[in-house]
């Protein structure tokens, strides 16, 4: 039963003041700060308290259940602490959740900025001067008729490839011309900083900042924010167009405290966009139970169907790959591969066991190389191979997202491991077929089994041909 | 994480040192049997200079909780107990940023009694000069109590050794027998 309380108690944002008066404080403004993060001195805060652009809101929540942080939503006791405060003389609950951006404590309350900063009228915002193809442009247009409402929320399933930051343009346009705050938010650093300087050379006389954890923009002052889901922490019913970038990724995918900060951030009345490829279980349901409204680009930007995987029954794969070795059938079809002119993706499902395999293939004068997510040379290495300086790169799940080749085949060793679930599978069968020059490419799976993973993601991917075909 | 393990410097242990350590052999000449020796737990390595960020400067107290079974053991070993047990002062303003003293809270993971007896004379930042300066510096404590039995300073990080020869200095002069340290990290 606690459960429940629990649960129906996380969308409660009530203690969010409604009344959001006018001012010109764009750092101030739709944010959740401590008392040390605005840059005033006492006397001033006491001012802007009285005229109301800041409140005082209680830090910590209590409950007969236990206790939410209101910055990042945690309610597990474990990661709550207590210490003898040496400011308040007290012993004092904090929360270690979120104590990476500063310590929220129960005896210092949390200032929320009202959100009541006028943002500027952009008359003619959008400079890009691509065009969007008849299905990104359906899409696009109901993104446009969501963000004129003004409320509601619309899930984009867009395949790998299919273009969907350009769909996004005509919306954010619309936005700016409104003078609406927007905020693009993505689990992933790489796309924050990836985004950046397209959507600034596409909206030009727009402030645009990025915010991330070592981001050179600290200060989130802009009307159009791109962000770290995690940089959402500072955020109250800030935005007026939410858009979320990978919904089904991780880290987002799974922190509760990630969702309840980007629920937060946005108004009580916004126009929500979520972005995804391969939408998990639960956005699935909600899709055919018809409480979330989706918008299908089934179709890549150049018109050509998703390669569709090959599953390949490998009986002594895992004896072969315990030495280090691949079964003479996977090599002989490498070596196949090799003599075309595309280069090989080759995804493992650990680091050690990429690393093994970029020693054996390289004893065999293969041009290799192994990528990890914590390999310090990741983005040299990734270059390298996009100036087809090697051959076959090897990784782990972590290029699954994002990274693109214009002409690679992609295989899998061990594709019934269990880090290669359905989204994982069809994101890595997404790497392939990118360019319009080379759309087409060889998915491969090698495994000792089918799983219900690979065989979701077949049945994902064929789904989405089938209603590009259709289209 | 870590720890220190053998060989370090006797006088300071510092890890991965044979002997008695050049910073050690260098206070002999300057400063003489000033600080008998310095004790501590952890190496001051990448991973740990992060977990110090997290728990001084972030200011996540209960961090210590996770380490508190190993810094006992250590304690325990280092035969300071039994000492006067003396805490490091931080300003005034600092510890109002941080709510608390990581000195102190150490003690508290010792389960052990401290008296605090020094006051900070004034409240530069160190960690921002560097470290020919941070030896040539005055002295920023003041001794408010002379004891005369044998004491062991509590501290979190034993860097180049100013910051308790500094105390030791003043406990000396007003006659204390023996000055040791109890850091966790070196
Ligand atoms: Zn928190
Ligand atoms: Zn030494």
């Amino acid at each position: 039963m606690f459960k429940t309380v629990k649960k129906y108690l996380r969308k409660d944002f009530s203690w969010i003041p409604p009344e959001n008066p006018t001012h010109n404080y764009s750092y101030l403004t739709g944010k959740l700060l401590l008392r040390h993060e605005i840059p005033y001195e006492d006397e001033k805060v006491d001012q802007l308290i009285a005229q109301s652009i800041l409140i005082k809101v209680t830090s910590i929540e209590s409950y007969p259940w236990g206790q939410r942080c209101r910055r990042c939503g945690n309610t597990k006791s474990y990661l709550f602490a207590k210490m003898p405060n040496a400011t308040c003389g007290q012993t004092c609950l904090y929360c270690r959740s979120c104590i990476q951006m500063g310590r929220v404590i129960e005896c210092e309350p949390l200032y929320y900025g009202s959100s009541g900063f006028e943002w500027p009228l952009h008359e003619h915002p959008c400079q890009w001067d691509g065009e969007l193809t008849i299905h990104q442009q359906k899409a696009a247009d109901e993104l446009v008729a969501l963000v004129r409402t003004g409320s509601g929320e619309k899930l984009v399933w867009a395949v790998c490839g299919a273009g969907k930051t350009e769909i996004l343009f005509p919306a954010l346009t619309e936005a700016l011309k409104k003078g609406k705050r927007i905020c693009l938010a993505t689990p992933r650093t790489d796309v924050v900083r990836e985004l950046l300087p397209r959507l600034q050379k596409s909206f030009p006389g727009v402030n645009i900042q990025a915010l991330y954890g070592d981001s050179p923009d600290k200060v989130g002052d802009a009307p159009f924010i791109i962000a770290t889901t995690h940089q959402l922490l500072r955020f109250a019913h800030a935005f007026d167009v939410m858009i979320i970038d990978e919904v089904d990724a991780f880290p987002f995918h799974n922190d509760v405290s990630l969702h309840y900060a980007s629920e937060r951030a946005a108004k009580p009345k916004a126009s929500i966009i979520y972005l995804t490829a391969t939408p998990r279980k639960k956005q699935k349901r909600r899709i055919r139970a018809k409480h979330l409204p989706v918008v299908f680009i089934p179709q890549r930007f150049h018109g050509h169907p998703l390669p569709v995987p090959q599953l390949k029954l490998t009986p002594t794969l895992h004896r072969f790959l315990k030495k280090g070795e691949l079964p003479p059938k996977v090599l002989q079809q490498i070596v196949y591969q090799q003599q075309t002119p595309r280069q090989l993706l080759l995804f493992l499902p650990s680091i050690k066991m990429a690393e093994q395999m970029a020693a054996y293939l390289k004893e065999r004068n293969y041009k290799v190389q192994s990528v990890h997510a914590e390999d310090s040379q990741r983005a040299e290495k990734i270059q390298a191979f996009r100036n087809k300086e090697y051959r076959v790169l090897i990784t782990t799940t972590i290029l699954e997202r994002g990274v693109t080749f214009p002409s690679v085949d992609v295989y899998v060793i061990d594709a019934g491991h269990v880090v290669f679930d359905e989204a994982a599978l069809v994101q890595i069968a997404g790497r392939a077929g990118r360019s319009p020059d080379d759309p087409t490419g060889d998915v491969i799976f090698y495994h000792i089994g089918k799983t219900d993973e690979m065989l979701d993601a077949v049945e994902s991917i064929r789904y989405m041909n089938k209603l590009g075909r259709k289209l | 994480m870590d720890k220190i393990t053998t060989p370090f410097c006797p006088a300071c242990h510092r890890p991965g040192h044979e002997g008695v350590c050049q910073d050690c052999q260098k206070w002999e000449k300057t400063n003489a049997d000033l600080l008998e020796r310095n004790v501590a737990v952890f190496p001051y390595n990448e991973f740990n200079k992060e977990l110090v960020a997290r728990w001084k400067y972030r200011g996540d107290y209960a961090l210590l909780e996770a380490y508190k079974a190993h810094l006992q053991n250590v304690w325990l070993a280092s035969g300071f107990k039994g000492k006067q047990i003396l805490s490091v002062p931080l300003s005034s303003k600092r510890l109002h940023e941080r709510g608390f003293n990581q000195s102190e809270a150490i003690i508290v993971a010792l389960e052990e009694e401290h008296i605090s007896i020094f006051e900070r004379s004034h409240s530069e930042k160190q960690s921002k000069r560097g470290r020919k300066d941070r030896m040539q510096s005055e002295n920023p404590f003041r001794l408010l109590h002379p004891v005369t039995a044998p004491v062991v300073i509590v501290d979190d990080i034993y860097t180049t050794g100013r910051t308790v020869r500094h105390m030791a200095s003043l406990l000396k002069k007003q006659g204390c027998p023996s000055i040791s340290s109890f850091t966790i990290f070196r």
